[in-house]
């Protein structure tokens, strides 16, 4: 019983943020907040990752002769460039909030739908 | 594993990578006009060629990045699949560049055309990519390049919720690829490898445990929310209905495509000595997500309005035709999934394009606008009605060869109810096709109406183009279906 | 405004010139230790960032125009590929860096740094054509998205 959660705390942690972060993902309305939950949501991944590549005892994967045991250093690279992909959706959603504020006038999820439906009833109609 | 690296394989991705930064550079819209066809002409003739060598040689082509060796490099591999599915990518590529220097003029801001060109050939670059990789997390890479530039093409839509579409698309395709790399770390966790071909040997070994298990239900799930498969497909319709005319097509001829290609890699390829479909219980699921896609959609696309939309809706139903082709999971079932990633992209680049010329020349943004334009734009609704009549399935169209593959690998297979469905979905299609028809050719045009102004050739000569080609496959399948019989049959037996 | 901050700008004065220092020096001893493009790029870009705010983004604008970024942005992906399209040339697999010099270790040595650099390029523009957009919000923000390799 201990043993499945001390021993495998990486994933509870990395399950605990997903949830988290999905769970802001679709029970926010503001866009912004969205934003947040989409990062927490990565975040759980990043975690994932990085804490599959550890190797107890192992240190950092940088040679040297007094050194044998070391991390596997794959996920942690991979992880960051899944972090830099990150950070451009991050930087592209919020130049689209941006945007959204500047044509919408809010940021409301709700508010922006009630325009969009009136955009939409209004087509098709002369 | 000794084959010889070709060199085309990388230059396939790299010409339009190199190309997009040199796009920007230039601050141009007819510079980075000119470089951008360019590129996607070469690319063309890459694809082309590639194609040749795969049927001349009968292997499959590789290319090791940097001189590493497979599973320790990133290796590049492409097969008759992915022979199919880049030639499409680079026709609809190079068609719609032509289409695009009228369109995009007159869409989008003159200051940020060339920005425009930057990301559609990173866009065209990532598809390729997605295509030709034969690394798991390369796969990603170029998913998220392709979809990161796919959401900025979008929201350049001068309807304002082009902007709303896009971060949709955005929310929904981040966490559809998050979901593709969690699934990814879980098979890693279990082989230490991320190459597909090392994956696939190594794979089976540990196929009955959990963790492959979950990861092969998140890539499936991550994979079909960019694809738009029945329930995740949310984002397609605004998406579709509000970018620029030119993305439009560009997306909806590629971008689902390219995803499915990427389903069939990992069930067929990555996944492929497991067989996916004894040991998980995958067909059902798909089965009925596809035959919901089939009916849902096209009932939706009934009662559209917008044009364009009722069009997206279209596309979701005949992702289910070609979800339902890889379910079936036969090798006759999978050509004619495979033959419909390349039919499908004919008739729907040229409906995409004869409505975005129709818009250009006259306005038009819902199907009420349609009136008349039978006599006001005849051409370009005749190309309407042939991309119209390939939908529906009619013979001497490519959609009447998807269908009838189709439906014979559903009777082969022993499902007939689901060839009956098959057939029973194409009525709905007749209905919101006819409902366009009638409109455009039986109602008079307003009286007020303004004459359209002339479509340039440069806009109609690409969608006379894709509606005849939509004739000619339709009419002599034989290149087609051999391609994707041959495609299917290298899948069945493995990587 | 910035009258009152003096202490603000002599530390960030002071600041300035050892952040580029220290970002040049994880960009180039990269190939021995931790380090490399990313970090180097980020590290340049928060020098042009801190001084954005505290003298104003005008100033910053002055030093580093938005232009000047989004060049940055696209020579650095040059630098990438075109030194992968370099090794084709001369004969090896894109991004063979054994082709690059005499021997392959010296090679190996020399490719890096310059994918590295293109990479650093690259984020240090990406990362202050982002600050721009998001600070500089009365001019119509346009939002170029930027994609490392």
């Amino acid at each position: 019983m201990a043993d499945t959660f001390s021993g495998l705390i990486n994933y509870w942690v990395a399950i605990a943020l997903m949830m988290i972060g999905f769970y802001i993902v679709i029970a926010q309305g503001n866009l912004v907040k969205k934003i947040v939950g989409l990062n927490i949501f990565q975040v759980a991944v990043f975690v994932f990752y990085i804490s599959m590549g550890k190797v107890k005892g192992g240190t950092a994967p940088i040679l040297d002769d007094s050194i044998e045991v070391y991390s596997n250093p794959l996920p942690h690279v991979l992880i960051l460039t899944a972090i830099v992909v990150g950070v451009a959706t991050t930087a592209l959603a919020l130049a689209l909030i941006v945007r959204i504020n500047r044509a919408y006038g809010t940021i409301e999820e709700s508010e922006i739908n009630e325009q969009d439906n009136v955009l939409d009833a209004s087509e098709g109609k002369p | 594993m000794a084959e010889q690296s070709n060199m085309f394989l990388i230059l396939l991705v790299i010409i339009p990578l190199i190309a997009s930064p040199v796009c920007v550079l230039l601050r141009n819209a007819t510079a980075a006009w000119a470089v951008s066809m360019a590129v996607a002409w070469s690319v063309f003739g890459i694809a082309i060629k590639l194609v040749n060598d795969l049927s001349a040689s009968n292997q499959v082509l590789y290319y090791r990045i940097g001189g590493w060796d497979a599973p320790w490099g990133i290796e590049y591999a492409l097969d008759k699949v992915g022979g199919l599915v880049i030639l499409v990518v680079s026709i609809i590529g190079a068609l719609s560049l032509v289409y695009a220097k009228r369109s995009v003029e007159k869409e989008i801001p003159p200051e940020r055309i060339y920005l425009f060109y930057a990301m559609l050939m990173l866009c065209l670059s990532g598809l390729l990519g997605i295509v030709i990789t034969g690394d798991a997390f390369n796969l990603f890479v170029f998913l998220e390049i392709s979809s990161l530039s796919s959401y900025v093409l979008i929201s350049l839509g001068k309807d304002k919720r082009a902007l709303t579409s896009a971060f949709n698309y955005l929310i929904m395709g981040t966490i559809g690829a998050t979901f593709y790399i969690i699934g990814v770390g879980m098979m890693y966790m279990m082989t230490g490898t991320l190459n597909m071909a090392d994956l696939s040997t190594i794979l089976p070994a540990v196929a009955d445990s959990k963790t492959v298990m979950v990861a092969l239900a998140f890539l499936t799930v991550g994979i079909s929310l960019k694809l738009a498969l029945f329930p995740l497909h949310a984002w397609l319709p605004g998406a579709y209905a509000f970018a620029p005319s030119v993305v439009t097509v560009f997306l909806a001829a590629t971008a689902t495509k390219v995803s499915l290609y990427v389903l069939i890699r990992i069930f067929f390829t990555v996944f492929g000595k497991v067989d996916v479909f004894e040991t998980f219980p995958i067909q059902p699921v798909l089965l009925v997500m596809a035959l919901a896609a089939m009916f849902i959609a096209s009932l939706a696309a009934i009662w559209q309005q917008n044009i364009k939309r009722m069009l997206a809706y279209s596309s979701i139903a005949q992702i289910g035709y070609m979800v339902l082709g890889v379910a079936i999971a036969t090798e006759a079932g999978l050509t004619g999934g495979i033959i419909h990633i390349f039919n499908h992209a004919l008739m729907k680049g040229s409906l995409f394009m004869a409505v975005g010329a129709m818009a250009y020349g006259a306005g038009i943004t819902t199907v009420s606008d349609m009136a008349g334009m039978g006599r006001r734009m005849p051409l370009l609704m005749a190309a309407f009605v042939v991309g119209g009549l390939s939908l529906i399935g009619v013979p001497l169209t490519v959609g009447f060869v998807s269908k009838w593959a189709l439906v014979s690998a559903a009777l082969d297979a022993q499902m007939w109810p689901l060839a009956a469905l098959i057939l029973l979905s194409s009525l709905l299609a007749i209905i919101y096709v006819w409902r366009v028809v009638e409109i455009a050719y039986l109602k008079p045009a307003p009286e007020n109406a303004p004459k359209p102004s002339a479509v340039p050739l440069s806009m109609l000569i690409p969608t006379w183009v894709l509606a005849l080609a939509s004739i000619w496959f339709g009419a002599n399948a034989t290149f087609t279906m051999n391609m994707a019989g041959s495609a299917a049959r290298h899948l069945m037996g493995g990587y | 405004m910035m009258h009152q901050k003096s202490v603000l700008r002599v530390v960030s004065k002071l600041l300035i010139p050892p952040i580029l220092l220290f970002a040049l020096y994880v960009q180039f001893h990269g190939d021995f230790g931790p380090g490399g493009g990313f970090q180097a790029g980020v590290i340049f870009a928060a020098a042009f960032i801190l001084y954005g705010l505290i003298f104003g983004i005008a100033n910053a604008r002055r030093t580093v125009p938005a232009s000047a970024t989004r060049t940055m942005l696209a020579l650095g992906v040059l630098l990438y590929a075109g030194t992968g399209v370099w090794t084709m040339l001369l004969g090896g697999e894109f991004l063979d860096y054994n082709y690059l010099a005499s021997t392959p270790i010296a090679g190996q040595h020399l490719g890096i740094l310059l994918v590295e650099l293109g990479v650093g390029i690259t984020v240090a523009g990406a990362m202050m054509s982002i600050f721009y957009t998001f600070a500089a919000q009365t001019l119509d923000g346009d939002e170029d998205i930027e994609e490392e390799v």
